[in-house]
């Protein structure tokens, strides 16, 4: 079988697998490969979140950046030295073998006696009737990618949290209407960009409002929701869901994590597990944030290269 | 020659991604910006039964997303 012939030729133990690409498994690259660690990166993309941000303007060193453009001077910066990279490779599962470290892919199997987990989050899903019908087809978890498909349409977004409003923002500015249907009394997030949905005149919010289906026919068509005990229907042909974030940490079981499934990680980016690191929005660090994922994966870097001369003396 | 035709939006990451990838290879396509024309839209619609970006076409072949390793085959380079 393929699988075990590589099994086989990958039998090599590199001194650190970084699982993710974002700005947390970026940075920990880079200051890996500057350390003269043997590191490779397992990825299923690059760039993370920070790719999918809309515009940044809290990135010290830039007042304004796009997420697209951030991500790109991130990948640059990485690819400047010889970390050995595998994209389009989620990792399925990871253990650890007395002092070495298992990664699982798809496609391969790879072993380290360190790694630094920064896989960051994903999309929380609604979970109504008809969310996977009209998954891309006019509903979508990514308003930077999606939303020019609805220019001069209307279009709803659900959440009220500090994604929400960034789609929101992006999408102002392309939709004819744009509707918050947030299930709070009050939006949350930050105030600044609750001011600025505020003046447009094509933004209306609906709060207290549960949304219950997703309806159409090959595309979406509209939505129903429930605000207090009246059912009410909103014709829309977009729907864009931004109601948070789950950790993608479900490939490993062995390290603790908190009830949202964050891996825990103490001020060291230490797991519960020795030589197992992790950084960014998979961890239970306050604030996600791409700076702080950014000084996070550089910790993580530094320590494993702690790790490691410890080992060898 | 393969014709390759790339349709996606100005902004989303991997409309930008598989368009340098393309580049990087020498591959010539015709870029597409869905956004700009509500008719090639309905025409992703109608060919993929959804809306969602990048969709290649090689030679008619449709791939959905960028996926690197499909691409590499539908136009028969060296990965």
């Amino acid at each position: 079988m393929l699988y075990s012939k590589s099994k086989q030729k990958m039998e090599k133990i590199h001194d650190l697998i970084i699982i993710g690409a974002g700005p947390a498994g970026i940075t920990a690259a880079v200051y890996a490969s500057r350390n003269k660690l043997d590191t490779l990166l397992v990825t299923e993309d690059i760039g993370g979140q920070a790719a999918w941000s809309g515009d940044i303007e809290n990135y010290t060193g830039y007042q304004f950046i796009t997420g697209v453009e951030l991500a790109g001077k991130f990948e640059e910066h990485m690819k400047k030295y010889a970390t050995e990279v595998k994209e389009n490779e989620p990792v399925s599962k990871m253990w650890k073998e007395g002092e070495k470290v298992c990664i699982e892919t798809l496609k391969n199997i790879y072993f380290a006696k360190t790694a630094i987990i920064a896989s960051g989050k994903k999309s929380k899903e609604l979970e109504v009737p008809g969310e996977r019908e009209f998954k891309n087809k006019g509903l979508t978890y990514c308003a930077i990618c999606d939303g020019p498909l609805f220019e001069g349409k209307d279009v709803a977004v659900i959440g009220g949290g500090n994604s929400a409003l960034d789609a929101g923002l992006q999408l102002i500015k392309i939709a004819k209407k744009v509707y918050m249907l947030n299930i709070t009394a009050e939006l949350g997030g930050d105030a600044i960009m609750r001011e600025k949905l505020m003046k447009a005149d094509n933004f209306f919010i609906i709060n207290s409002a549960e949304v219950t289906e997703i309806f159409g026919e090959k595309l979406v068509k509209g939505l129903k929701y429930k605000k207090q005990s009246s059912q009410n229907e909103l014709l829309v042909q977009g729907v864009f869901v931004e109601i948070g974030l789950i950790p993608n940490s479900e490939f490993i079981k062995d390290v603790d994590k908190n009830k949202y499934g964050e891996i825990v990680v103490n001020c060291r980016t230490e797991t519960s597990v020795p030589g197992i690191f992790a950084a960014g929005d998979v961890t239970d660090v306050p604030e996600k944030q791409i700076i702080i994922a950014a000084g996070e994966g550089a910790k993580a870097a530094l320590e494993v290269f702690r790790f490691l001369s410890k080992k060898r003396t | 020659m393969k014709n390759v035709k790339v349709y996606g939006t100005l902004a989303c990451p991997f409309c930008v991604k598989v368009k340098q990838f393309l580049k990087d290879q020498n591959v010539a396509f015709e870029d597409i910006d869905v956004a700009q024309d509500e008719a090639r839209l309905q025409e992703i619609v109608e060919k993929t039964g959804q809306m969602g970006v990048p969709v290649i076409e090689i030679d008619g072949e449709i791939i959905i997303g960028f996926d690197r390793g499909k691409i590499v085959q539908a136009l028969g380079l060296a990965d």
